[in-house]
């Protein structure tokens, strides 16, 4: 692949004959849900081992080039200690502190290399599972237990880290950044040149949210405004217990096309790749070239939720497969072949996610429930005679039974 | 005095474009609203004196507008979107009830959300399916929404421009066959609304019953009690104005002063607003009341082929009719 072709200024795109009546789509069933296939940016393999230049990766080598070995560090420490999070999530949710959690077992790299690329100045639009995104963002993950915890619906300050609500139905947030981006667009933050003002949005969902109309209005609305948008679609390769097939015909990096934008398949367990397209794609929207659409190539290790049974619907096999491309287990063993850090520095970190998950779960576990008349507070902006009424109503009832056990 | 004779539909041009003036980061956005100035004509000209960047000609995609709204809401704009006809909002439904409407509340306050739909409602144009419907009460069921409706253009005027200022999301609902009424509206610089965004206002002042009515029926409700004047009975009729909140307070005083409500509105009287205010009648004026609260309505059933139009909607006879029925108890 050649770097991510855009629209020229007129609008079209190069030229290549159309042929009708002939289709390139596979029958669903002869995919290898394994393999991201010859389009797929990587820079790592398995192993560990740096991969070559390729025709995929050759327009983001530079940016990968210029990493140092701190980076690599600080990219590591983020990969763990979000894995940590997640860890302490799932636990806390078994041992009755949360509700439910979503797990990002498995994508790490897709997270974190998107989150870091981000710039303090650019918003990021989560689902539900962007715990890692979350973390790039400088959000104390309490924030997200106490929503998977029932004391609120989310109820940070999004415009504290930039880093918007979790959003619950699927799609919804893909229009909401793009609405977000046209705002940047309309306060004249794109194409200064200017590094501390120039923004952009980067929206995520799941390979199934691909197929909401919200997703694909969201990529219309983009592409007509040329808005400063990334979309970052994490193909985890299961909606629930829906397989990609069931979600479309032609992978999501490919139907970017058809929109009028760029899309990218990129690893997305190899986290210099993931933050080098995410970077790219970021430099290009914010430099005022419009929206590009990122698949991250990733697999969901755990359960959808821990409401979820895997079992019922995968193979473990296949799960043994991509645990070989654990993207911490790749890192570790790229930074170690490049001499990028010592042992003590992996067991620093180690150490380091173990405080993490004590001083997190601790907070969890002492999170006192909301005061009870709060739930009427917030509803509206301005006074609302009904809610108001409810609450007064409401209050008072209470303060029957304390008046009834004070007698 | 600016006082001119304009109607409803320039009344809402003139409050758009003074809240426009009054504050860069307005923004329009909706289909056709630019060149064509939208179907029903209430964008006009200004595309053409504020530029594309602030009266937006969107994709056709209802979640798309609405969805991209709460974005710009967020950026810190004030984003008023037009749904074209009434029965085109459903599939921006969901952005409205799962993030327009909760946006404030599930950040525990730290978001505002201020922005203003636009929706032209009800029937009587004569017009195809979909075109004549009257969806309020999903929307005032919905917490978080204020909803709101105007009957005259001075009302159009200035409730276009409270609902902009509302740092709330705000619904409109304009009644479409109104649109090219006229009446006076004061549009001096230094003129003031009278009624605040959340007043219902006593149109005309009676004794013997009360007519609750909104929007498109307000007109009607006015000549059905012009009608009952000449029989010698005194009709009183409050335009609720509000949906969400409701003035719960005019409503109930003019209850206990007549003693009798006939609630009327195009919207099909099975869980509609006359329900709510039924209820409301019911609960805080029980001893003052001479016989049930009755509701004129529109019927259980799709909104007629426009042929059938005119005995789908309260007409004066239905109206005048539970008048008689009411004053019969
Ligand atoms: C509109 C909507 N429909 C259904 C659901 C229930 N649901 C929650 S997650 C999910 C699957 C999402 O899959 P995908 O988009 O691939 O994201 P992933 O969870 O794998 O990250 C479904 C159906 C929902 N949250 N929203």
């Amino acid at each position: 692949m050649s770097a991510p072709e855009r629209p020229d200024s007129a609008g079209s795109t190069a030229s290549e004959p159309i042929r009708h009546h002939e289709t390139t789509v596979p029958p669903p069933a002869t995919r290898d849900i394994t393999d991201g296939g010859p389009d797929m940016v990587q820079f790592v393999d398995g192993d560990g081992q740096r991969i070559g230049i390729t025709e995929a990766n050759e327009p983001y080598a530079a940016i990968v080039e210029a990493m140092t070995p701190e980076d690599a560090q600080s990219m590591y420490r983020d990969l763990v200690l979000v894995r940590r999070i997640d860890a302490e999530g799932h636990a806390l949710q078994r041992q009755g502190e949360l509700g439910l959690w979503p797990s990002l077992l498995g994508q790490e790299a897709a997270q974190v290399g998107a989150g870091r690329a981000l710039r303090p100045q650019d918003y990021a639009f989560p689902g539900y599972r962007e715990h890692g995104v979350g973390w790039c963002r400088g959000v104390p993950p309490e924030n997200v237990f106490g929503m998977f915890r029932g004391v609120n619906h989310g109820g940070w300050d999004s415009n504290a880290n930039n880093f918007h609500l979790y959003t619950i139905v699927i799609g919804n947030q893909m229009l909401n950044a793009t609405g977000y981006a046209m705002g940047i667009q309309r306060d004249g933050a794109v194409g200064t040149q200017d590094p501390d003002r120039d923004a952009a949005v980067m929206a995520f969902t799941g390979d199934g949210g691909t197929a909401q109309g919200d997703y694909n209005e969201a990529l219309v609305f983009a592409s007509v405004a040329n808005a400063p948008v990334v979309f970052f679609v994490q193909n985890n390769q299961w909606a629930i217990s829906e397989p990609n097939h069931k979600q479309f015909r032609i992978p999501p990096y490919q139907r970017a096309r058809g929109f009028g934008f760029p899309g990218v398949r990129v690893d997305g367990n190899d986290v210099l790749a993931v933050y080098a397209t995410s970077t790219a794609a970021l430099d290009a929207a914010r430099s005022g070239q419009g929206p590009t659409l990122i698949e991250a190539f990733t697999y969901r290790l755990g359960a959808h939720t821990t409401s979820d049974d895997p079992t019922k619907y995968r193979v473990a096999a296949e799960v043994d497969v991509w645990k070989e491309k654990d993207p911490i287990k790749r890192m570790r063993g790229f930074m170690e072949s490049k001499d990028h850090a010592d042992p003590d520095f992996f067991t620093a970190i180690d150490e380091e996610a173990d405080e993490l998950a004590a001083r997190i779960r601790k907070a969890c576990q002492e999170m006192p429930d909301p005061p009870l008349p709060h739930m009427f507070d917030d509803v509206y902006a301005e006074p609302h005679s009904l809610v108001a009424a409810e609450k007064a109503e409401f209050v008072a009832f209470h303060e029957s039974f304390e008046a009834e056990g004070a007698h | 005095m600016a006082s001119q004779k304009i109607t409803l539909a320039k009344g809402l041009n003139a409050g758009l474009r003074r809240a426009m003036e009054q504050d860069p980061k307005v923004v329009l956005m909706g289909e056709d609203v630019g060149k064509l100035g939208g179907v029903f004509r209430i964008t006009e000209g200004l595309q053409k004196d504020f530029g594309e960047d602030r009266v937006i000609d969107t994709p056709l995609a209802e979640s798309g507008i609405v969805g991209t709204a709460v974005g710009l809401a967020l950026r810190g704009y004030r984003p008023v979107v037009e749904i074209q006809f009434d029965g085109f909002v459903y599939p921006a439904f969901d952005q409205i009830v799962s993030q327009v409407a909760k946006m404030h509340s599930r950040s525990l306050g730290h978001l505002k959300l201020p922005m203003v739909i636009r929706i032209p409602c009800g029937g009587g144009i004569g017009a195809v399916e979909h075109h004549s419907e009257s969806n309020e009460a999903y929307f005032a069921h919905t917490a978080g929404l204020r909803v709101v409706t105007c009957a005259n253009p001075a009302d159009a005027y200035w409730m276009i421009q409270q609902a902009i200022s509302c740092d709330d999301p705000v619904i409109l609902f304009e009644p479409k066959r109104r649109y090219h009424e006229r009446g006076e509206v004061d549009i001096d610089e230094s003129a003031g609304p009278t009624l605040g965004l959340h007043d219902a206002a006593v149109v005309r002042e009676g004794t013997d019953l009360t007519l609750l009515c909104y929007g498109p029926m307000v007109k009607t409700c006015l000549q059905a009690a012009n009608a009952a004047e000449q029989e010698g009975k005194s009709l009183e009729v409050v335009d609720l104005r509000t949906l969400s909140p409701l003035d719960v307070d005019t409503i109930v005083a003019s209850a206990k002063k007549t003693g009798r409500v006939v609630v009327v509105h195009e919207a099909s009287t099975f869980l509609g607003m006359g329900g709510e205010l039924a209820a409301q009648v019911q609960q805080q004026c029980f001893y003052h009341l001479e016989a049930p609260v009755l509701r004129v309505g529109g019927y259980n059933i799709p909104y007629p082929p426009s042929r059938y139009e005119q005995e789908f909607l309260p007409n004066l006879d239905r109206v005048l009719d539970a008048v008689d029925r009411s004053l019969a108890y």
